[in-house]
């Protein structure tokens, strides 16, 4: 899509549908409170939160600022182009607001069935998961695998095969 | 349309039998006959082959063949009424001041009544109007079989053997599976026959004293080992071979009843129970598969071990082998009598258990319907009353069942006992040695283990040849809305549709007659009546879900039927009612239609439906899952995600039935607002129950009874003080409202 602007600040106006403005994403910054503020030209600055509209499939790319009550204020269609300072702003602040550990060996589980406690090893250090249920565990499109724990955080495995024999043959009963 | 020289028309020609010649000597010259209908009962209900017929000039009727035969000259104001109730169709004839004759019969004869009370009307109606030069819709249905619907025959066995179309691609492997059965059968055969020898030169001389020949033990011990190797090998690959086939042949019979099944029209899914269909594709091509890779298998190598070891025992001794083989038939037939038993209960535990799962089908997704009427316990009981009830006939069969296993031992040893007593005779009188008596003794306990499993075949088949006949009852389904045989490519379209003289019926019931309507590019058109007016069907018509019985639809100018379905439909946009997400992410839902769209392309067809923000709040965005399983999403939630997907492949034609009549009225505002970008210059048929949904709409179409009764803006329609200000005024009163302050 050429003729859509990398990032942009939506016009406050009621139509979203034609609301992606061609005017270029203001300058960002941080306040004291540590939260993100957007500059409008000639207007106070906005509290924003960068939500990513694909945070699975393309972290990078469009990745949406909301204000303060939740209405979309401005919106990124690729990070990479962002001027340095404000890119290093949104990505800090993705990073703080979202995590999603990667499993990098499975050391145990407590059972085979369901809800099960796991003993995981992550890119974040030791810790537990609980799986609920076997459809917890979703199979992305790129064959990694997105275990969703019973208290709502997400562990990622980014490729089965690269995983240790004894952790494959452990996951491998709740697949 | 008439087809022969000789002037019959093709329903008479398809005149039954006994009939065809009586009821053409009735005919004078150059009369045809156009229509006819068994009757089949008589004044008293009592059943009568009787015949009505009707030509260009009377209806003729017979009570039975050779009776006489009466009849009515068609007049202006003759009358054909047809009704039917329980089964028993009834047609009366009327002039304008009396009854003439009235006439029963059974719906057995299908369409034919219906065929008849219309060419019926349409003859008188041409007595004083002549008839116009060409009406192409309504000369086809008298083309119709006019017969009887065909009767459901009981599966056969044959069934079967129409997989062979599914079995064709792999006939090497089959072959080379075959071939490895026969050699390792063989194989498996040498054992037995190596004891022979090993008895008589090594261990019975050894035993009257002369020394044990070593190298004669070396050699056969090591034949043995040898052929037990070879048997195992060989057994191996042919069970891969043969299982691996058979799973493809179990995989493409799926893949093509689903792949069938997708291609018929809604009319099929209409009579069909959800959990039927999906037991047929799912549990019958299994089960196929499962006869094919096993039963047949064993079945097979069975009868080869049979027919190879009454080979050889009839080489070695054929008075033994007399007596060995005959009590194999009885044995069979004695367990055949048995199972015959257990499988009448076998056929009750699966009704019953068929009946458990009804249960459990109609209360988890009726939970909520359950729980609001507190009645958890009710339900708890009819299952557990379901459950005994299965309880209670496995505990009949197993009474049976647990005599069967020790039954089948009993026989079999009383056939060894056979073989022993006769054997034992035999070596007494020296006719055969001791080897070759534990040579078949051998022989026949392997084979004697294999009945049972023989035995079971018999059902087996049975199952399998039921199993094959679902899935071809699917497979040979022929579509009712076809592809046309060349059909007309779509490349811009403008969006004029134009229903001309537009008639449907389902089955006898006429829901649509006579529609006229056009509508411009652009043009947003409210589709208004009581529930039962014709508005869904109308769009269904549309839509082509199903064909037109009369008329025609024209996209453009060009009959919809001309065009390929797929071709045709990927210009419509459809919202409904209940929006339906398939389990995936929120992003592949949006673009089911256009799979290949980019992500900005989705993002822009969200914010038009207004369900961007409501997606980024979601803990993955657009890459939530949701359908089943997924996300709970609310119904104004899913409604609006079903309106980004209609926009997302920018139809041309726009078709909203009823999209904001299951949200509250906060909810429709918002949808409605989704709604208002997605018709902007697109022709749109919106169906709304709240009539002031429909303010905005170009023109109002009040439909009644199938019929257009009124068509204009909502200010005329309401100034017209007819069918839709009544309709208007009804509704305005519900809601409490004064009408004058919702204009």
């Amino acid at each position: 899509m050429s003729d859509t602007p990398e990032s942009s600040l939506i016009d406050p106006e009621p139509h979203p549908a034609a609301a992606l403005g061609s005017a270029p994403l203001p300058p960002l910054s941080r306040d004291p409170h540590g939260q993100l503020l957007l500059h409008p030209v000639d207007q106070a600055p906005i509290v924003i939160v960068p939500v990513r509209a694909f945070p699975l499939s393309a972290a990078e790319d469009d990745i949406s600022l909301l204000g303060p009550d939740g209405a979309e204020v401005g919106w990124v269609a690729r990070l990479g182009a962002l001027p340095p300072e404000s890119r290093t702003l949104i990505r800090d602040e993705l990073a703080a607001r979202t995590h999603t550990p990667v499993i990098e060996r499975i050391l145990g589980i407590s059972s085979r069935a369901t809800p099960s406690q796991w003993q995981v090893e992550t890119d974040g250090g030791l810790t537990t998961l609980t799986l609920k249920a076997e459809e917890d565990i979703r199979r992305l499109p790129d064959g990694a695998l997105l275990i969703a724990d019973a208290h709502g955080l997400s562990f990622l495995v980014p490729q089965v095969s690269r995983l240790d024999t004894a952790s494959k043959r452990l996951l491998d009963h709740f697949l | 349309m008439t087809s022969g020289n000789d002037g019959t028309s093709p329903a008479a020609s398809a005149l039954p039998d006994p009939w065809r010649d009586a009821a053409q000597s009735q005919l004078h010259d150059g009369e045809t006959a156009l229509a006819w209908l068994p009757i089949d009962l008589g004044p008293g209900f009592d059943f009568r082959d009787g015949l009505l017929l009707l030509t260009g000039q009377r209806l003729l009727y017979c009570g039975h063949t050779g009776a006489e035969w009466q009849s009515w000259p068609l007049c202006p104001g003759l009358e054909l009424r047809a009704r039917d109730h329980a089964g028993i169709g009834t047609l009366s004839l009327h002039d304008t001041d009396r009854r003439l004759a009235i006439w029963r019969h059974t719906l057995r004869s299908g369409n034919a009544a219906h065929i008849l009370t219309t060419e019926f009307e349409r003859q008188v109606r041409w007595l004083t109007q002549p008839p116009p030069s060409s009406v192409p819709a309504e000369d086809e249905e008298t083309t119709l079989p006019a017969g009887t619907t065909p009767q459901p025959e009981p599966p056969t066995t044959w069934a079967l053997l129409r997989l062979w179309r599914f079995a064709r691609p792999y006939r090497l492997p089959l072959l080379a599976g075959f071939v490895l059965t026969l050699v390792s059968t063989a194989a498996s055969l040498v054992a037995p026959y190596l004891t022979m020898p090993l008895m008589d030169e090594v261990l019975i001389p050894f035993q009257n004293g002369s020394p044990l020949r070593w190298d004669l033990v070396h050699r056969y011990l090591g034949a043995l080992l040898a052929a037990a190797i070879l048997a195992w090998c060989l057994g191996w690959g042919r069970t891969y071979i043969l299982a691996r086939v058979s799973e493809r042949i179990g995989a493409d019979l799926r893949t093509a009843t689903y792949a069938h099944l997708q291609k018929l029209p809604l009319q099929y899914y209409g009579g069909k129970r959800t959990g039927d269909l999906m037991a047929r594709i799912g549990t019958e091509s299994d089960r196929i598969c499962l006869f094919l890779s096993l039963h047949l298998l064993d079945f097979a190598t069975d009868m080869l071990v049979l027919l190879m070891t009454a080979a050889i025992l009839f080489s070695i001794n054929p008075w033994l082998a007399v007596v060995t083989l005959l009590p194999l038939p009885l044995i069979i037939w004695l367990i055949h009598l048995v199972r015959d038993r257990l499988r009448h209960g076998f056929e009750k535990v699966d009704r019953v258990w068929a009946e458990l799962t009804n249960v459990l089908a109609d209360t988890i997704p009726g939970i909520r319907v359950v729980k609001a009427f507190a009645q958890e316990e009710r339900e708890i009981r009819r299952f557990r009353a379901a459950n005994d009830r299965n309880l209670a006939i496995n505990d009949r069969v197993n009474r049976i069942w647990a005599l069967f296993s020790p039954s089948v031992t009993l026989l079999t040893e009383a056939g060894l006992l056979v073989v022993w007593v006769f054997g034992i005779w035999l070596v007494a009188h020296d006719q055969i040695t001791v080897g070759v008596l534990t040579a078949f003794l051998t022989y026949i306990s392997r084979f004697y283990v294999r009945l049972d499993s023989m035995s079971r075949i018999v059902s087996h088949t049975q199952k399998a040849a039921v199993g094959a006949k679902r899935i071809f009852d699917i497979l040979d389904h022929v579509s009712t809305v076809p592809e046309p045989p060349r059909p007309v490519p779509i490349e811009q379209v403008q969006g004029r549709i134009q229903l001309r003289k537009v008639g449907f019926r389902y089955g006898n019931r006429k829901v649509l007659r006579d529609l006229d309507l056009d509508i411009a590019p652009g043009e947003l058109i409210g589709l208004v009546g009581h529930s039962g007016s014709g508005k869904s069907t109308l769009i269904n018509l549309i839509c082509r879900f199903y064909d037109v019985s009369q008329g025609a639809i024209l996209l453009d100018g060009v009959d919809i039927r001309r065009h390929a379905i797929a071709d045709y439909r990927r210009h419509i946009g459809l919202v409904l009612q209940e929006p339906f997400l398939f389990f995936g992410t929120i992003a592949e839902n949006i673009a089911y239609g256009r799979p290949d769209a980019s992500r900005q392309e989705i993002i822009a067809a969200a914010r038009a439906a207004h369900a961007h923000e409501f997606i980024l709040r979601l803990p993955h965005g657009y890459d939530s899952l949701v359908g089943e399983r997924g996300q709970a999403l609310s119904g104004g939630e899913r409604q609006r995600i079903s309106i980004a997907r209609a926009l997302l492949i920018d139809p041309p034609i726009l078709i909203l039935d009823e999209a904001t009549a299951s949200v509250d009225t906060a909810t429709e505002k918002e949808i409605q607002k989704a709604l208002d970008n997605l018709v902007k210059g697109r022709s749109t048929l919106c169906i709304a129950h709240r009539l002031s949904t429909l303010h905005q709409a170009d023109r109002l179409v009040v439909l009644e009874q199938g019929s257009i009764v009124e068509t204009g803006t909502h200010e005329e329609l309401l100034a017209r003080k007819g069918a839709y200000h009544a309709l208007y005024q009804a509704q305005a009163q519900d809601q409490g409202l004064v009408t004058g302050s919702l204009t």
